[in-house]
């Protein structure tokens, strides 16, 4: 079974419809049009430049490029991670431990599903590497964003009662400790409730276009459960990663807490 | 006992001072002159400039832990992090302890939400003194009591300094509670002391 491709024409009528759309939108003057249209129009090129950028990556076939690749990946997702904070962690800590603590499980994972499980020759085989580190970076970025930005808010908010601990006497780490676990839990809850869900309510994406492509369905189905796995530990072990770090960042050698590291929201 | 030299933070000082055993030395001046700045100084909750010696040991040279345990502040508003009271003692408080300070021991058993801010503080000063520090850093800790509830913090504080030879500075706007109480005063002023 192969693929039927795609042409041009093809695609012009997906994008008619989101056309419809933003035309019903705005004859509601309901002002999202222009941003519905510009996001299409970004969406479309950057998915053509990655698309060019694979098709290269694929026909070079060197573990330089590949790793390279897995670089660059990390760095936006690095950045992506700082974005979402409402108070990240000032200066280039803040962005370290970011990039550290998503570094760490997803190329670990990846080259663990490469060699081990998977048993691609040679590991770096673009057309496993790059999709699966892809879609553990992906994830892993959104739970670590979502630890740090629940640790940094939680400590501000919590202030108080964080420094009535120090004050008795209590060291830092019992002193953060309902807040670390807090943010772990918000890191995580929705990969678990993704898991729960999975074939359910959604088919998940990585299945359904391997399914279009022509693999049969229960081949397909071991592959998302795979990387359904390596999702959700990826995402933990960074997530529990940023907030060790993030933790330790917010308090100073005297244990005190350091609301000054902080930006202002 | 306690000794500070030269200690200066963003706000205030620099301030020099010296507490004996049992001194309870009271502190005024306007609002955002530094007062409770200098006290989150001297409980090293900040960081901060000079030297603050408890016995003739440097602040820096003790654990912040143990340091504060020694030098222990209560702010105006105490921090709570359980839901009940009594979850924040490790000893429950015996009911000559809470009645000194006019309160039942049913209070422990209460949401901290529920409490008023007077109860709060008293709680909050019972909780401290569990630690049997040394100095007492106490910012306005009598500022919402009834007058009568006044008269029982001050006792209880005052005894505490005579049984445990510790030390107190008590922060206090009120003229009438400073004559009751102070072995001294200091006014601080913007960037200094008297």
């Amino acid at each position: 079974m192969n693929l039927i491709e795609l042409t041009a024409s093809d695609l012009g009528l997906a994008a008619g419809l989101v056309l419809l759309l933003g035309i019903l939108i705005s004859l509601n003057g309901l002002g999202l049009t222009r941003s519905l249209y510009v996001s299409t129009v970004r969406m479309t090129v950057q998915l053509l430049l990655v698309g060019l950028v694979l098709e290269a990556l694929f026909s070079a076939d060197h573990p330089f490029w590949v790793g390279g690749m897995g670089v660059v990946m990390l760095l936006l997702a690095g950045w992506e991670v700082m974005a979402r904070q409402q108070r990240r962690i000032r200066g280039g800590a803040g962005y370290l431990i970011g990039v550290a603590a998503m570094a760490l499980p997803a190329f670990t994972l990846t080259l663990m599903a490469l060699v081990v499980i998977i048993k691609v020759h040679p590991w770096y085989t673009p057309q496993y590497a790059i999709p699966l580190l892809g879609m553990i970076l992906g994830n892993t970025m959104t739970g670590i964003g979502l630890g740090l930005n629940s640790l940094t808010r939680g400590a501000a908010a919590g202030r108080q009662a964080i420094e009535a601990q120090l004050l008795l006497g209590f060291d830092a780490r019992r002193a953060s400790r309902s807040l670390r676990r807090d943010s772990l839990h918000t890191a995580l809850v929705p990969t678990i409730n993704m898991l729960a869900v999975a074939g359910i309510v959604s088919l998940p994406g990585m299945m359904t276009g391997q399914i279009l492509s022509g693999t049969p369905p229960l081949e397909a189905v071991k592959y998302q459960i795979m990387i359904l796995m390596l999702i959700a530990s990826a995402t933990g072990m960074g997530a529990m990663l940023a907030i060790e770090l993030g933790a330790r960042r917010l308090f100073d050698e005297r244990q005190r807490l350091r609301l000054d590291r902080l930006a202002q929201s | 006992m306690l000794h500070v030299r030269h200690l200066s933070g963003p706000h205030f000082g620099p301030i020099d001072l010296r507490l004996a055993p049992r001194e309870l030395l009271c502190l005024y001046g306007p609002s955002g002159v530094g007062k409770s700045q200098l006290m989150r100084a001297l409980a090293d909750l900040d960081p901060h400039e000079g030297e603050v010696l408890l016995a003739d040991v440097p602040q820096q040279a003790v654990r912040p832990t143990e340091w504060r345990r020694q030098v222990a502040y209560l702010p105006a508003e105490s921090g709570w992090w359980a839901p009940r009271a009594g979850q924040h003692f490790a000893m429950p408080p015996s009911p000559e302890a809470l009645a000194a300070l006019g309160l039942t021991p049913d209070i422990l058993e209460r949401e901290v939400e529920g409490l008023s801010t007077g109860e709060r503080q008293r709680l909050g000063l019972l909780r401290m003194l569990e630690q049997r520090p040394r100095v007492l850093l106490l910012d306005e800790p009598s500022a919402n009591l009834d007058p009568e509830s006044t008269l029982l913090m001050e006792a209880c504080i005052r005894r505490y300094l005579d049984e445990t030879q510790a030390a107190a500075i008590w922060v206090s706007h009120d003229p009438a509670q400073r004559g009751r109480i102070a072995d001294r005063s200091i006014e601080l002023k913007a960037r200094g002391v008297a």
